[in-house]
């Protein structure tokens, strides 16, 4: 029988730097920095690291992707066996996945993934700028009719999943709210004021249903994960997290080709993925970090997880009764990306180690033994962790 | 309106500039003739050879979002982004802008009609509510 390659991988440590909207450090000072805070955090040094990955890798000129492997390699003085990034496949999970297949197939010991974005600075130099030249791939099926951001494409979503299930902005908005509740609590998010649903109900429509609080917040930060064999990790001064199961799938959302009737993500393969490599059940969840790019976008990965049925999401966060500190299913304890920062998939793996080493502070879940993690709207990972 | 135009490639081009003649034409396996689009050279279903096919130009409104939101400097809002499903064949989905369409009147499931907006050598296809 094969061994699935996450049961031989483990997170030895997790580091997050500084949030900053924009940050006065430069993107590569800001890897470094959760680098060597994952490295420490592991109890190893720079010597110990094997490999080395990242998503997407250094692409475009703005701040989504601003740093690749190798200046982190050549900053932090590694000489990996094993390097890896890529814009394809996964998104933010895919990395990770990466990662894992390469410690379980014996190619490196400890493999440090890391996530930074530039995107606060990046606006900051280009805000309100017309796209210059040719809209290119999939941008070509959207640009020419001004959808100029994604959430054109999810505010599709979210307006046929509404109409399908009789959903609310009442209901949606519950996301915004308990995000903001936990990013309260959370010192590195970037905006911790409270708001309240009638808030969220004033807010200005971006585009229908979706509205301001719908939409994660641009900063500077990374997030850098360490992933060791599980008996490498054996002997490190803290027992470390073990990955359950993992699950991904792949979709054509990103190129126009939509299948389905605009209610249902192609996530739902990784979530039959996920749970069909473990005897866990959605049932034994402690807490839920899902991807929040757009509120939306959590709502449909819940039901792909199989936490809630189809078409139920909606009336199962309403009002954050069952998604607050203390409720059936935690929901986005640091904040997520509509209120922490959107440190772009990362920042829910970090959080999700957080809890399970008992440091979240004021907003730990008393007792959580799991997490499922679930980040992307294009490609899709999730990961389920215990530990 | 201001728009950024796409790039054009042998596999697409044609889908930008058949409403010169004011048609809509959209990919076609030549052997399964599973209609495709985004246009693709291979059918993904069947692997057959692809090449574009006229339609009717009809579609109902499978999802839509209306667009408040001031994104750059000359862009008139609001307007209405859409997905819209060709009546030749289930999930067969054009993203487009609904336009000549009152706000009480938008809704999923709407039919709609293709027409055309001309931008330098491009047509782009656009749809509004079905005559009658």
């Amino acid at each position: 029988m094969v061994e699935y390659p996450e049961k031989s991988v483990r997170i030895s440590g997790a580091g997050q730097s500084a949030v900053g909207r924009p940050s006065t450090r430069s993107a590569l000072q800001l890897t470094l920095d959760a680098c060597q805070a994952a490295i420490t955090d592991a109890g190893l040094t720079p010597a110990d690291i094997d490999g080395l990955t990242t998503y997407p890798g250094p692409v475009g000129e703005g701040g989504f992707s601003p740093v690749g492997a190798t200046e982190t390699m050549l900053a932090l003085g590694l000489t990996p066996t094993w390097v890896g990034a890529s814009t394809e496949g996964h998104a933010h999970m895919g990395a990770i996945i990466s990662a894992i297949q390469a410690i379980a197939s014996g190619l490196c010991r400890h493999v440090l993934v890391f996530r930074t974005v530039a995107e606060a600075s990046a606006r900051a130099r280009t805000k309100n700028a017309s796209p210059t030249g040719r809209a290119t791939r999939g941008n070509a099926w959207t640009a020419p009719f001004n959808a100029l951001s994604p959430a054109h494409i999810y505010a599709l979503y979210a307006q046929a999943y509404f109409t399908k299930y009789n959903a609310t902005p009442t209901q949606l908005g519950a996301i915004a709210v308990n995000s903001r509740a936990m990013a309260a609590l959370n010192p590195n998010a970037i905006y911790r004021a409270p708001i309240t649903i009638d808030d969220y109900l004033a807010s200005r429509i971006i585009t229908s249903p979706l509205r301001l609080y719908d939409c994660d917040t641009h900063i500077d930060g990374s997030t850098a994960i360490l992933l060791s064999h599980r008996d490498a990790a054996r002997d490190l001064p803290r027992p470390p997290i073990e990955i359950e199961s993992m699950g991904m799938a792949l979709g054509g959302i990103g190129f126009g080709l939509h299948k389905g009737d605009f209610t249902t993500l192609p996530a739902d393969a990784a979530g039959r993925m996920l749970w069909s490599r473990t005897d866990l059940t959605p049932n034994d969840l402690d807490i839920a970090q899902i991807y929040d790019g757009f509120s939306i976008l959590t709502l449909l990965w819940m039901e792909s997880l199989g936490i809630c049925k189809r078409g139920e999401a909606a009336s199962f966060v309403e009002g954050c009764t069952r998604i607050g500190l203390g409720a059936k299913m935690p929901l986005n304890t640091s904040g997520g990306q509509l209120s922490a920062g959107r440190f772009h998939g990362y920042g829910h793996i970090f959080e999700a180690c957080e809890q399970l080493w008992n440091r979240a502070g004021a907003r730990q879940v008393p007792n959580a033994k799991t997490c499922v993690v679930a980040t992307g709207g294009f490609g899709y990972g999730a990961l389920l962790l215990r530990k | 309106m201001t728009r950024q135009l796409p790039a054009l490639d042998p596999d697409t081009e044609f889908f930008w500039k058949a409403g010169a003649q004011g048609r809509l034409q959209i990919c076609r396996c030549q052997s399964c003739t599973r209609y495709i689009h985004p246009p693709l050279p291979r059918c993904p279903a069947c692997g057959g050879g692809t090449a574009p096919s006229q339609v009717s130009g009809k579609a109902r409104i499978a999802s839509y979002t209306i667009n408040e939101q001031p994104w750059q400097r000359g862009l008139a809002v609001p307007y209405v982004f859409a997905a819209v499903e060709l009546v030749e064949q289930p999930e067969l989905y054009v993203l487009t802008n609904i336009i000549a369409c009152p706000a009480q009147t938008l809704r999923i499931g709407l039919d709609v009609e293709v027409t055309f907006e001309q931008q330098e050598e491009f047509y782009l296809p656009l749809f509004r509510p079905a005559n009658g």
